[in-house]
């Protein structure tokens, strides 16, 4: 027996005393518990009580992590959070990089999944038909899936920076060379094109699964009706993906309104606040800041919960109705 | 008739929508694939072959040569113009407009020629040591191993407990079985983004900030693992379990040594999810891991990348090596990570 199993052999065998000893006094629906109280001791310590501590956090002030010493402030964090003349200028508001953030969000989450959305269903859809190297393309379109959020933005930053490849082709072209993530407007496109690009391939997985389950037999029977291609994807087509669009549509509003990692890497957030998220300023407010206000950012993750709350719930709904 | 419908169906050519569909996928591949690819070939290029620009494809390197009468290693270059025109030299030193060169088989004489008529004789070269001087110059032996530490025992962890509690979901009957699969699967509302300061707060009151541990704990107990395991675990015949406990097995012994070899497919797509999840988990270590010795890969990449004058040849170095793993992984297990993204609709 090689020394691998041999250990693991040894290593499994340990609970075998105790969970025999806890047999012989439990009754077997009691065993279940004792299988299942590890997991669920992770999720008490790491979820549930987080929850009500992130409550405790949003109600008191003060800059102390430990509970007890936070003096009670009632909903002040949530007022100083929402305090604004006109919430539609997040610079008019008390807390303005919040509101930045909010604004920045909501436009980065209807640009970035409803063109992934797009270009997801279109992917789907080519690499549906008799394509040559079927499998090679299908690969390369899922591979940055993969990838560490740091890597795809880094991968992006050395292509996007002065002297990057872009800007060479652009002056190959003979169009001016652009400090892309410089340029408020610019870093917020790269935002979101990065984003679609390192989720896109994850989302075409899903839509083309939907659409490799279309039986045959209708794509054909429509064919011999010699239906308009366009006629057929609008008629046929979209009606029978539609349970697998809206796990896409759903799964991507959730993870977009969290979007965090690559765009926090490749721009910081900004030039100025022009890529600032919600989360982003979770982090700042609550650890990079000098002074770490623990309460307003435990009052700004309550509010996103809510969000991904109503999400989730309507993905709930959305999924019953595939089921049922 | 069946000759009409299949004459009908048969390609005889291609037509618009073949030539649109495989034009699209290339470009795409060169839109999904070729930043990457570009990342790899930057990434062994020499500190000043990547401040050429416009940049080469390929990795060059000005040529030199050794010449133990100058003074050691000395650049090479093609004379342009004048008298020695279309001659390999090798350049001692610069005078204001001039730069003094000798012929490496003959190094006593100086030749002197105008800076604008000589050219860099390039060569093709990997710097491979922007890889080893990671390891000799930023301890990144130690980050690596961070990372790898951190991803293996979590995954391990990972199998163990969610497997523990997918069987008890699955072939036990008690009261309360129900509601706690609920409750496990309702923590996918509760993104760790949510509860980044209570989790710091409890990671610090357990003394596991700047420690692997800190990383691991949180996220061992996946509703995602749970779910999968349970789903499969379901379709193994319970006369398997019965016939086991005749032969007085005890029921951990019936776990470990009938349900979870039999559960390997889905213990696999588990172990590669969990993989990933843990070699690219950026905000949660971030947040708990403050000093750079217990950094992870991500961490490291992050806190290079951020100082002011970045050395991209380490950077990317560094970067190539974080993707390498996963490549290598994707590559072997391809069809497995599409399937098992397909059937359970997680990430």
């Amino acid at each position: 027996m090689n020394p691998i199993s041999t250990l693991f052999a040894f290593l499994m065998n340990l609970p075998e005393r105790p969970m025999r000893w806890a047999q012989g006094r439990l009754s077997k629906g009691r065993l279940g518990w004792v299988f299942v109280a590890p997991n669920l001791a992770v999720f008490a310590l790491f979820t549930f009580l987080p929850i009500a501590f992130d409550i405790h956090y949003a109600l008191t002030g003060g800059t102390n992590l430990l509970p007890s010493q936070r003096p009670y402030v009632g909903a002040e964090n949530f007022a100083s959070l929402l305090d604004c003349t006109d919430h539609f200028d997040a610079n008019t508001c008390h807390r303005d990089l919040f509101w930045h953030g909010v604004w920045n969000t909501l436009r980065f989450v209807v640009f970035q999944v409803g063109l992934m959305l797009a270009f997801s269903l279109l992917t789907a859809i080519v690499l549906n038909r008799k394509i040559i190297g079927r499998s090679f393309f299908r690969a390369a379109f899922f591979y940055p899936v993969l990838l560490s959020p740091v890597v795809v933005a880094l991968i992006w930053k050395w292509i996007l920076q002065r002297e990057g490849l872009l800007n060479a082709a652009m002056i190959g072209v003979g169009a001016e060379p652009t400090n892309w993530l410089l340029d408020p407007h610019w870093a917020f496109f790269w935002s979101v094109f990065v984003s679609i690009w390192a989720h896109m391939g994850f989302y075409t997985l899903i839509l083309l699964a939907g659409l490799q389950a279309i039986p045959a037999e209708i794509n054909e029977a429509s064919q011999m009706d010699a239906t308009p291609p366009w006629r057929h994807f609008r008629r046929i087509t979209l009606p029978l993906l539609m349970p697998n669009v809206m796990v896409v549509l759903v799964l991507g509003l959730i993870r977009a309104v969290q979007v965090f990692d690559e765009v926090y890497v490749l721009t910081g957030g900004g030039p100025g606040s022009a890529t600032v998220f919600v989360v982003q300023y979770i982090y700042k407010t609550g650890f990079a800041d000098q002074i770490r206000q623990y309460g307003l950012a435990a009052a700004a993750s309550l509010l996103l919960a809510g969000v991904l709350l109503v999400l989730t719930l309507a993905q709930m709904k959305g999924s019953q109705k595939k089921n049922g | 008739m069946a000759n009409l419908l299949t004459a009908r169906r048969a390609r005889i050519g291609w037509d618009w929508t073949d030539w649109a569909a495989h034009i699209y996928l290339v470009l795409g591949t060169l839109i999904m694939f070729g930043p990457v690819l570009w990342l790899v070939l930057s990434s062994v290029k020499s500190e000043s072959g990547l401040q050429a620009f416009p940049p080469t494809i390929l990795p060059y390197e000005q040529a030199s040569v050794e010449v133990p009468q100058r003074g050691g290693a000395l650049k090479l270059f093609t004379v342009t113009a004048g008298a020695h025109a279309g001659e390999t030299l090798a350049e001692v030193r610069r005078m204001g407009l001039q730069s003094q060169l000798v012929d490496p088989a003959a190094p006593d004489k100086l030749i002197r020629v105008k800076l604008e008529e000589r050219t860099p004789v390039m060569r093709l070269h990997a710097a491979w040591e922007n890889f080893t001087e990671l390891f000799s110059r930023f301890a990144f032996g130690r980050i690596v191993w961070n990372s790898l530490f951190i991803t293996v025992v979590a995954t391990l962890i990972t199998l163990l407990m969610n497997s523990m509690a997918a069987f008890a979901l699955s072939k036990y009957k008690f009261a309360g079985r129900d509601p706690v699969f609920l409750l496990m699967l309702a923590t996918l509302m509760i993104p760790p983004t949510i509860v980044l300061v209570p989790n710091y707060l409890i990671a610090s009151q357990l003394g596991l900030t700047d420690t692997p541990w800190g990383v691991i704990w949180p996220a061992v107990a996946t509703p995602t693992g749970v779910f999968l395991l349970r789903q499969y675990m379901l379709t193994l015949p319970d006369e398997l379990i019965e016939a086991a406990r005749m032969d007085n097995a005890s029921e951990w012994r019936i776990y470990w040594r009938i349900v979870l070899p039999l559960s390997a497919p889905a213990l696999a797509v588990l172990a590669i999810f969990s993989v990933m999840w843990r070699w690219n988990e950026f905000l949660w270590p971030m947040v708990v891991l403050t000093r750079s010795e217990s950094f992870t890969l991500p961490l490291a990449l992050n806190s290079f990348q951020g100082e002011l004058t970045t050395q991209w040849h380490y950077l990317l170095a560094m970067t190539v090596l974080t993707l390498l793993p996963v490549t290598a992984i994707f590559m072997v297990l391809q069809k497995h990570i599409a399937q098992g993204i397909a059937s359970a609709g997680v990430k």
